[in-house]
């Protein structure tokens, strides 16, 4: 049983009581809302004559249904229209504050909360959205949770839960040139498989970690649900302090001292006990591409599509899914592999430092004929520094389109999708079946440097080879 | 697609038993974006969902899919292997189940975000070993085969072929079904003066003010 983590310091501070159950309350510091799982949770709540509990530590925006080429209102789409209209009105009605668009302050939920300062160490956040793992980046305990867990938090600030056990995912060694954060995560779970972090969360911990910004943080974090893992985390160290001050909702003046006493008291100490370890060494990562259908099909660039024989017994149906769907025959070299749409963005990889990586490949360089490429920043932040340092020039005169903040071809949920049988070059994280709005659509998920790379080349690329020395 | 009401009742109150027909659905890893598409999330009731669980898979397979399957009609156990529900948080995948009729499904594994939205239904979620769910999934085969399944013991029994199996469900959740306290957003409410007191001794409630 895990003992001194993070993930045990923070629970038991948040434990508000056990219930009959034989769950635990959980105290809940930040609630992230956004259009597409809370209408029900609102009307929920009206239902049970309830009120929110805590107006002010709940925060919304709006990012799944936004089209990310026309954001004038009314939408094109009534239901889409109707679906923030609500969003509207429910955070209206409760005073909730909501950073909606043209605010300056929108974007996809998971990238607006950390850059407004909102996420902090030692918090619990939930929202209902699987990828709130993201936030465990700055040593938080996050979780997505269901419509009727959004109810509960808006009616009482806290959660029925079951405590994780811990598993510690030690990094060695220092990623290589042209390996990024997304790449360790796809090895991580190609490693270990998307059901072996049921039950779990995830310390990320290591050289490797400890190098890491905060944004790769936050895209190893963002990921650890596709490895099974409800939470992963990092804990807060100078990097995360650094990144937090200043911004509008971090605490400052004498707060801040105080603030950091208390962060560093949570991280996992010395003598901090875990359920298990599994160890890695990122210096022999390569740039990871999925070529199935779950993310935990990947492969190194230089590898190809594996055989029945190299896949373990209880994986082989789903790699026969998974060549039939995605048309590849087993032993097919990954690289080489031609792309019809190149999609670089999401909750995964829609920051400032994945737009840098993207353009650096892009730069002075042509998109390939044939090939429709995009680039969506996170959020309306993200896209003004972009802006500011030229990167929006870089893609366009590259050939890509540079649109609106918003989730986009992650999930498909606004004019953003797939034809027929397309196959994308993905920055997001999920590669399943029918994910990016064509019911026979594919996707390679992988980094946003790999997908820059992918664009300019008109198939799956080695980005190492595209770097300038 | 026409009728929004489900049709069969929903449940409520103390979850004991579940009887009826079992449908089998094969295969690891069924992700939340299979269970119910994304473009079917751009909605602000969960009636009607009932009508689109699995929409693209059953599209595929043109009538073939066991969601579709005319004996399967009316089923309410739901059989799977392992991992069933990963990926995206949606409750509108548990709720598209519920709503074409499911009051229970047995599975080897389940990811957590989807058993916890099933739970906060009133939707129990039980485990069993490869093997007992072979012999389960065989005998549900047999279209006339009637399971029922009682949630206080987590005992599953088939009438025909006779036999009956022992599953696992986890005290809390077993008791919280069996009671009727599965829907328990009164019970956190209720703690007041325990929320007050946890909000009370964590610093970021006051930004830190000394």
């Amino acid at each position: 049983m895990s003992a001194g983590t993070l993930y045990d310091k923070v629970w038991d501070l948040h434990r508000v009581a056990e219930l009959p159950g034989g769950s635990t309350q959980l105290f809940i510091g930040l609630h992230l809302i956004h259009e597409v799982t809370t209408p029900q949770a609102f009307a929920g709540l009206r239902d049970l004559g309830l009120t929110v509990l805590h107006p002010e530590r709940t925060v919304a925006t709006v990012d799944h249904i936004v089209p990310t080429t026309n954001q004038a209102r009314p939408f094109a789409d009534p239901l889409a229209e109707a679906m923030l209209e609500t969003l509207e009105r429910n955070c209206a009605d409760h005073g909730i504050t909501l950073h909606g668009l043209g605010s300056g302050r929108q974007g996809i939920v998971h990238v607006i909360a950390p850059e407004l300062g909102l996420t902090q160490p030692g918090m619990t956040v939930a929202c209902g959205d699987s990828h709130t793992s993201t936030h465990g980046a700055f040593g938080a305990i996050a979780f997505g949770i269901g419509t009727s867990q959004v109810r509960d938090v808006l009616a009482s600030q806290s959660l029925a839960m079951t405590k994780l056990k811990v598993r510690r995912i030690w990094v060695d060694g220092q990623l290589q040139r042209g390996v990024y954060a997304k790449d360790l995560v796809l090895h991580v779970i190609r490693s270990l498989g998307v059901k072996a972090g049921v039950g779990y969360a995830y310390e990320f911990a290591g050289p490797a970690i400890d190098a890491l910004s905060m944004e790769e943080r936050m895209t190893l974090c963002n990921m650890a649900i596709e490895g099974g893992a409800r939470c992963g985390y990092v804990n807060p160290d100078a990097t995360t302090f650094a990144y937090l001050e200043g911004r509008p909702y971090a605490p400052a003046g004498p707060a801040w001292e105080r603030a950091v006493a208390w962060w560093q008291s949570l991280a996992s100490g010395a003598a901090a006990m875990f359920d298990d370890q599994v160890d890695f060494d990122a210096t022999t990562i390569a740039p990871t591409i999925t070529w199935g259908i779950t993310p935990g099909q990947g492969i190194g660039v230089d590898e190809a599509v594996p055989s029945l024989e190299q896949t373990e017994p209880d994986e082989r149906p789903i790699a026969e899914e998974a060549y039939r769907y995605m048309d590849l025959a087993p032993g097919t070299p990954i690289a080489g592999l031609a792309v019809d749409v190149c999609f670089i963005g999401s909750c995964t990889n829609g920051r400032l430092s994945d737009l840098q990586a993207a353009a650096a490949v892009a730069k002075g360089r042509q998109v390939a004929a044939g090939i429709t490429a995009f680039v969506v920043p996170g959020s309306e932040q993200v896209a003004a520094a972009a802006e500011a340092e030229g990167l929006d020039v870089i893609f366009r005169e590259a050939g890509f389109q540079w649109r609106e903040p918003g989730c986009s071809m992650c999930l498909a949920m606004n004019p953003d999708r797939l034809e027929g049988r397309q196959i994308s070059a993905s920055s997001s994280n999920r590669n399943f079946k029918g994910r990016q709005g064509s019911a026979t659509g594919r996707t390679l998920l992988m980094s946003p440097a790999m997908v820059a790379a992918a664009a300019v080349t008109g198939h799956v690329a080695d980005v190492r080879l595209l770097l300038n020395p | 697609m026409t009728s929004a009401a489900p049709a069969f009742p929903l449940p409520a109150g103390p979850i004991t038993q579940v009887r009826g027909r079992a449908l089998v659905l094969r295969g690891d890893d069924i992700d939340t974006d299979r269970i119910i598409p994304a473009r079917f999330l751009k909605c602000v009731t969960f009636e009607g969902l009932g009508q689109q669980v699995f929409a693209d898979d059953r599209i595929e397979l043109q009538g073939a899919h066991p969601f579709d399957r005319p004996d399967h009609q009316g089923a309410r156990l739901l059989l799977v292997n392992r991992n069933f529900g990963c990926g995206s948080s949606r409750e509108h995948a548990p709720q598209a189940l519920m709503r074409w009729g499911i009051r229970a499904v047995v599975g080897e594994s389940f990811a957590e975000i989807f058993y916890g939205n099933c739970l906060a239904l009133g939707i129990p979620c039980l485990t069993a070993s490869h093997e007992l769910l072979l012999a389960i999934q065989a005998a549900a085969a047999d279209p006339a085969a009637e399971l029922e399944l009682d949630v206080a013991t987590a005992r599953l029994r088939s009438s025909q072929p006779e036999a009956s199996w022992e599953l696992d469900l986890p005290a809390g959740p077993r008791q919280m079904l069996s009671t009727g306290q599965w829907d328990g957003t009164g019970q956190l409410v209720g703690n007041g003066e325990a929320l007050a007191a946890t909000a009370a001794r964590l610093p970021y409630m006051t930004n830190f003010a000394g």
